[in-house]
């Protein structure tokens, strides 16, 4: 469906926002686009877009090079970050804009806005003026107008990004199951992981215009490929270390690694969920620092370990294990969350 | 440009203030990201300019330097710069000069003594008529001198109402210029700063008084920082204006007070010493630069995030004793400085030559009587509406270009200097003498294919010069307040460029553009300078229309040109009536 | 470049495309007319004041095949130094307006060409000041003179002054207003008046009386007639002055409209008070139709425009033999010896007369 090749762009001459970006998303998939802002994940949905004019590079669409097609003939719809409702239409009159563009019959078209108006959750809104909406309401109906036209592609720009947290893991998952139901093609941009694991098939993860891992939602949490994926992923136990045989030594002591991990010097990713709490005398002695409770279902709480030697270690427990601050506890690593990082 | 034309704009602010919410309620300062066109260079900005430029060079820029240099120049065709010298060091001129800066020094004080508590009235109270009284006093802003002049002699000379009423004449008095400064430019105040003032969320004041401060403290702390730059801005368009007065002094002043503008306009009509003139038109080119340059620095300091609300919901009926004593201080302030002159014009209209009734009226539909004109006089109201529409037209054409031009962001660079430099000059021709550009239009635009000098076409053209500032004004703010996301939005959507821009900008700027070209449109109405100086073919306007029955003696004629003046002073309340309705949210500084 | 600025761009070109069709339709239409003037139509150049009537018009094109445009630039001052800026490339073929007091500036920058128009031999000897050369042809005239307010002498049982000298008597202290001379043609024609009557050194002399007694500057003739005089139906009596200095054809003005037609004017002139004022017409240098200026010129001095022009301008044919309307000869003074002073000495002094009198009367 969408395919870029080696595609190159700058914010203004000099500041480069994309850097030789390849990336394929097949029909009906669900790409989401991951980094930190400034990554220039949202000037890769305005290249796909012909918003912006890459400065190398090919957009190529159901097979069609884009080069030269203007923004209007491209068949794709974009979210915009803040919807940019056309504030002097009602809802009716966005939604139904994409419509009269492409000279849909009115009666056709009425009948179309009234039914994605009910698919969002906003049946009969057609009349009210966009002023008006609430926040989850406008996001609600800048994506009906983005469906509205039947893209091949449709994009979305931090679609949740100014809703309160609520609401944005609430709608989350009703937009997953849209996308499934209606079978669109789907890019999306976030810097949220949470939001790109529950939409995504496919998780792209950025990093200063390029491509620094892509894989499903899965992959990309286990393995991420770089320290700076592990880090964008949240995860703050990486070290220097040496791998030799299945052991590695780092500044905790030699950790256990998993068999086939390559030998040599590199960077090592230990997740909180493979250290495990041991009594002082048995393991890595460290003090706990610090407590932090996620919340949900999943009761764990993350500790900040501050060990003799070394820096500071995450670790996770369930919350009626864990030790209280200042505890003198023993930190015990599993090799299967060991992880060498590439270099990327 | 015009002498009388300078009095004959006011800075009309639907509502003032270049900060104003955007259009979608917003207000654009504040932490919204402004995404206009990333930089990319001054190629567009510069292709815009190219018709506003060319508009500019060609009916400003090339004439006014034709009449200089004609003036500074021996007719063997070598310039003589010693004449330069000569003139600045003649006492004569520094007395000009000085009297220039002080009355508008002057007027400027008063103007902003007697129009801030006015504007805080029409900003934040609410009475009955108010949209009526605000379009009222700006009729005086677009109503030609010879009328002003007129009606304040009625006032305050010889057995005018002032002397029936107090026995006392001002007319030979420096105060006949002032008030009657006032009475053109009180509008100016009450539009640019009122307009502002509507906007500013009271509860920041109300913050500071929860703060501990007095209501005083929290004025003087919260609301006039705010309003200062406004302040800033209106006191200088009213100094602009007053520092090149022409008609009021002419007719007010007597003989003893000269501005420069009366004498660069004895020089060159009557006297043609061009030298002089030439000179004396580069001294006040040097000082409109230097305000016109202040100006700028203010407008563009006071674009800073203002918390802002919409204007509809601050007004409220007067509360307590003080409110009302101020409001009915500056109803008798209005009443007596801008509805009384109106109203003695309106009276004098009705008294005909058989007492009170429609006589007057009556004969401007008449080509016999008095036949001062070849056509009925009522037809010179056709004209006007003729003129000041095509003039209407070129004026948005030209001030619209320049001012999308001006909103394009450029990189910074000299071409993003030029375009923002531009902004000023085309303010220019509000400083410039009529006489001026008229005597340039004659022996610059003299040869085919711009032989327009017997043209119909430099009329409305000389008026498009002093529109063009007022649709920039009006525009560029709601221009630059429209986010170019929602134009993608319409691309995206499958919105050609041209149907986005009617899409997307066009419903968000069209009351923007309807205000401009109402500007422009009550500005060419009463422009009278450039239109008495140029030849034309015998299609009077309404001002020269006017000043051609005041030039006569007996009382048919001069009860016709009150009869006029009271046609122009209607059909001007009627386009700002109209034009109040239309105040988009976001406004120009006019 | 963006989508933006691509429309942004075609929206400039189309707004340019429209201007230059407005341009060039201006163009044409200037085109259009220089191709006229070389045929049917004949440009008149002219002040403000100038007025015909429709019949009187129509009449000549009837008779030579000529439509006139009239263009008028400002006051007379003002249309004369235009016509100056624009010598051998005037707007138009004829030009009307120029009187005694600018007439030498206009001859000496060759602004008009010779044309001797038909009727000449009907205009007085004393109105043809270029008489050699026939550059210019006399059109009519009029005198600057004192008015006075008939019911103010009366109510204070006063005669009405006669003469200059009378100006400085006591008895009409603070009665005058004049115009500006630097400003007004009226203003000036009285200073002449003065200059004319007691030589170029005594004349200031006169002036200090007249400021001594009370003479009141104001800058024009509209607010000296309309707001100051008592006289003037304009002011509506609110004017307290009851002289003012105005024009021999005022009295007649205000009668003008009047139903019924009073026994006498309002106002009166004193007859020794007077100032001759002709106004010229001339065949513009280089005009693009000389024929049809030609006939213009001619029509001008014939007794058909001569006989219309009083009550259009009031003014007087400069023709002899053209008969006044009854409101001038019944309700019109009738001036006295009037000053006329030979064009080429006003120009010389014009300006140092007018400053010696602004610093002796205004400053």
């Amino acid at each position: 469906m969408l395919r870029l090749d080696g595609v190159t762009a700058e914010y203004e001459a000099g500041r480069r926002a994309l850097d030789g970006v390849d990336l394929d998303v097949a029909d009906h998939e669900t790409v989401c686009v991951l980094g930190p802002s400034g990554s220039g994940k949202s000037t890769l949905l305005r290249v796909v877009a012909g918003l912006h004019t890459p400065r190398t590079g090919r957009v190529v669409l159901s097979g069609h090079d884009q080069d030269g097609v203007p923004p209007h003939r491209r068949e794709v719809g974009l979210m915009f970050q803040d919807h940019q409702l056309f504030p002097q239409r009602d809802v009716g009159g966005n939604v139904a804009f994409g419509l009269r563009m492409r000279g849909t019959g009115r009666r056709e078209a009425r009948t179309r806005v009234a039914g994605l108006l009910a698919l969002v959750g906003l049946p009969g809104a057609e009349r009210r003026p966009v002023a008006a909406l609430s926040g989850g309401e406008q996001q609600r109906v800048a994506l009906a107008r983005a469906l509205a036209p039947r893209p091949r592609l449709l994009m979305l720009d931090e679609p949740l990004g100014q809703l309160d947290r609520g609401l944005r893991e609430r709608l989350v998952v009703e937009l997953s199951a849209l996308f499934r139901e209606l079978r669109t093609t789907v890019l999306a941009v976030t810097h949220d992981q949470g939001e790109a694991f529950v939409l995504a098939d496919r998780v792209v993860v950025m990093n200063e215009g390029r491509i620094a891992q892509t894989g499903t939602p899965l992959e990309v949490w286990q393995r991420p490929a770089s320290e700076f994926v592990a880090r964008f992923l949240g995860f703050d136990n990486v070290v220097a270390a040496t791998v030799q045989g299945a052991v590695a030594d780092t500044p905790w002591g030699k950790l256990p690694v998993e068999d086939g991990t390559p030998p040599g010097a590199c960077r090592l990713l230990v997740r909180p969920a493979g250290v495990r709490l041991t009594a002082p005398e048995d393991g890595l002695r460290c003090r706990v620092e610090a407590r932090t409770f996620r919340g949900g279902d999943a009761a764990s709480v993350t500790l900040l370990l501050r060990p003799a030697d070394g820096p500071r270690l995450e670790a996770s427990c369930s919350l009626r294990e864990a030790p209280a601050n200042g505890a003198e506890v023993g930190a015990a690593f599993d090799g299967r969350d060991v992880i060498r990082l590439g270099a990327g | 440009m015009d002498v009388a034309r300078r009095e004959v704009v006011p800075e009309r602010a639907p509502a003032g203030g270049a900060f104003t919410t955007g259009p979608g309620g917003g207000a654009p300062a504040a932490g919204r990201p402004r995404r206009t066109r990333r930089g990319g260079g001054a190629a567009l900005p510069l292709a815009l300019l190219a018709l506003p430029v060319a508009f500019f060079g060609v009916f400003f820029a090339y004439p006014v330097a034709a009449i200089v240099a004609r003036g500074l120049r021996t007719d063997a065709g070598r310039w003589h710069f010693g004449r330069l010298a000569d003139v600045l060091a003649a006492t004569d001129t520094a007395q000009v000069l000085w009297f220039t800066v002080w009355q508008a020094a002057a007027s400027t004080a008063l103007t902003l003594a007697l129009g801030l508590p006015a504007a805080y009235v029409f900003a934040r109270l609410d009475f009955p008529g108010r949209q009526l009284l605000r379009a009222v006093v700006t009729v005086p802003f677009v109503l030609p001198t010879v009328v002003v002049g007129s009606a304040f002699l009625a006032l305050l000379g010889r057995g005018g109402l002032l002397e029936e009423w107090a026995g006392l004449r001002l007319d030979t008095s420096v105060w006949a210029i002032l008030l009657a400064h006032v009475f053109i430019n009180y509008s100016v105040v009450v539009r640019t700063v009122g307009g502002l003032w509507a906007q500013l969320d009271p509860r920041q004041e109300e913050a500071a008084r929860v703060l501990g401060a007095s209501r005083l403290g929290a004025w003087r702390r919260v609301t006039l920082p705010a309003l200062a730059p406004s302040v800033g801005a209106a006191a200088l368009i009213v100094f602009l204006f007053t520092f090149t007065s022409f008609g009021v002094i002419q007719v007010l002043g007597g003989p003893r007070y000269a501005t420069l503008e009366v004498e660069i306009y004895r020089q060159t009509a009557a006297l043609l010493d061009l030298p002089t003139a030439a000179v004396l038109t580069l001294v006040q080119f040097a000082a409109v630069g230097t305000l016109l340059a202040l100006h700028a620095r203010t407008v563009s300091r006071r674009r800073a995030a203002l918390s802002m609300v919409d204007a509809a919901s601050v007004a409220r009926r007067p509360r307590g004793r003080a409110q009302w004593t101020l409001l009915c201080g500056v109803l008798t302030v209005t009443a007596l400085l801008v509805l009384v002159p109106l109203a003695v014009l309106t009276a004098r209209s009705f008294d005909g030559p058989d007492g009170w009734g429609l006589a007057n009226y009556r004969a401007l539909g008449e080509v016999s009587g008095s036949a001062t004109f070849t056509v009925p006089p009522l037809d010179a109201v056709g004209n006007s509406l003729a003129y000041a529409a095509i003039a209407t037209l070129i004026a948005l054409a030209a001030g619209g270009l320049a001012a999308a031009a001006l909103t394009v962001r450029t990189s910074g660079g000299a071409a993003g200097a030029l375009v923002r430099g531009f902004d000023s000059l085309l303010m220019l021709p509000l400083g410039t003498s009529a006489v001026t550009v008229g005597f340039g239009f004659l022996i610059a635009l003299d040869e085919p294919p711009l032989d327009l000098r017997s043209s119909w076409m430099i009329v409305p053209v000389a008026q498009a010069l002093v529109g063009v500032p007022f649709v920039i004004r009006t525009m560029l703010p709601v221009l630059r307040a429209v986010d170019v996301r929602l134009r993608e939005a319409a691309a995206v959507l499958g919105a050609s460029p041209l149907r986005a821009w009617r899409e997307v900008d066009l419903p968000l700027v069209r009351r923007a553009l309807l205000v401009a070209a109402g500007f422009a449109f009550a500005v060419s109405l009463g422009e009278f300078g450039a239109t008495v100086f140029i030849a034309r073919p015998d299609a009077p306007t309404l001002p020269v229309a006017v000043a051609r029955f005041l030039g006569r003696a007996g009382e048919v004629n001069y009860g016709q040109a009150m009869a006029m003046s009271t046609l122009l002073m209607l059909v001007c309340a009627a386009t700002l009536l109209v034009l109040e309705r239309l105040r988009p949210h976001s406004q120009g500084e006019f | 470049m963006s989508r933006m600025n691509k429309h942004v761009l075609r929206a400039a070109a189309a707004a340019t495309t429209v201007l230059a069709l407005a341009g060039g339709l201006a163009a044409c239409g200037g085109q259009g007319q220089s191709d006229e003037a070389g045929g049917k139509t004949v440009t008149l150049v002219t002040h403000d004041s100038f007025a015909v009537s429709k019949p009187v018009l129509k009449k000549f094109t009837q008779r030579t095949g000529y439509t006139v445009k009239v263009l008028r630039g400002g006051d007379a001052g003002a249309a004369v130094n235009q016509a100056v800026l624009n010598k051998g490339n005037p707007q138009g073929d004829v030009f009307f307006g120029v009187d005694n007091t600018l007439l030498s500036r206009a001859l000496d920058k060759g602004v008009f060409a010779p044309y001797k128009a038909g009727g000449l031999a009907h205009v007085p000897a004393k109105l043809q000041l270029d008489r050699d050369r026939h550059r210019v042809t006399p059109v009519d005239t009029g005198e600057i003179c004192v008015n006075y307010d008939r019911a103010w002498f009366d109510a204070h049982d006063e005669k009405p002054p006669r003469t200059l000298e009378d100006l400085t008597d006591a008895r009409y202290k603070d009665l005058l207003v004049t115009p500006n001379a630097a400003t007004s043609s009226p203003g000036l024609g009285f200073l002449l008046a003065a200059v004319d009557e007691y030589g170029a050194k005594g004349w200031k002399g006169y002036w200090k009386k007249l400021r001594a007694n009370g003479v009141e500057v104001v800058d024009g003739w509209e607010q000296a007639y309309n707001d100051r005089f008592s006289g003037s139906a304009g002011g509506k009596g609110k004017g307290d002055r009851p002289l003012v200095v105005s024009y021999a054809s005022s009295p007649p003005a205000e009668v003008l409209g009047k139903k019924p037609l009073p026994d006498r004017a309002p106002t009166g002139i004193a007859e020794r008070t007077c100032f001759r004022q002709t106004e010229f017409a001339g065949l513009l240098e280089g005009a693009r139709n000389t024929e049809g200026g030609k006939a213009l010129l001619d029509y001008m001095l014939g007794r058909t425009f001569q006989e219309d022009m009083p009550l259009q301008m009031f003014v007087e044919p400069a023709r002899e033999d053209a008969e006044l309307p009854e409101v001038f000869t019944k309700y019109g003074g009738s001036p006295k010896d009037p000053a006329a002073m030979d064009p080429g000495v006003i120009d010389a002094h014009r300006e140092e007369w007018i400053d010696a009198w602004t610093s002796l009367v205004v400053k």
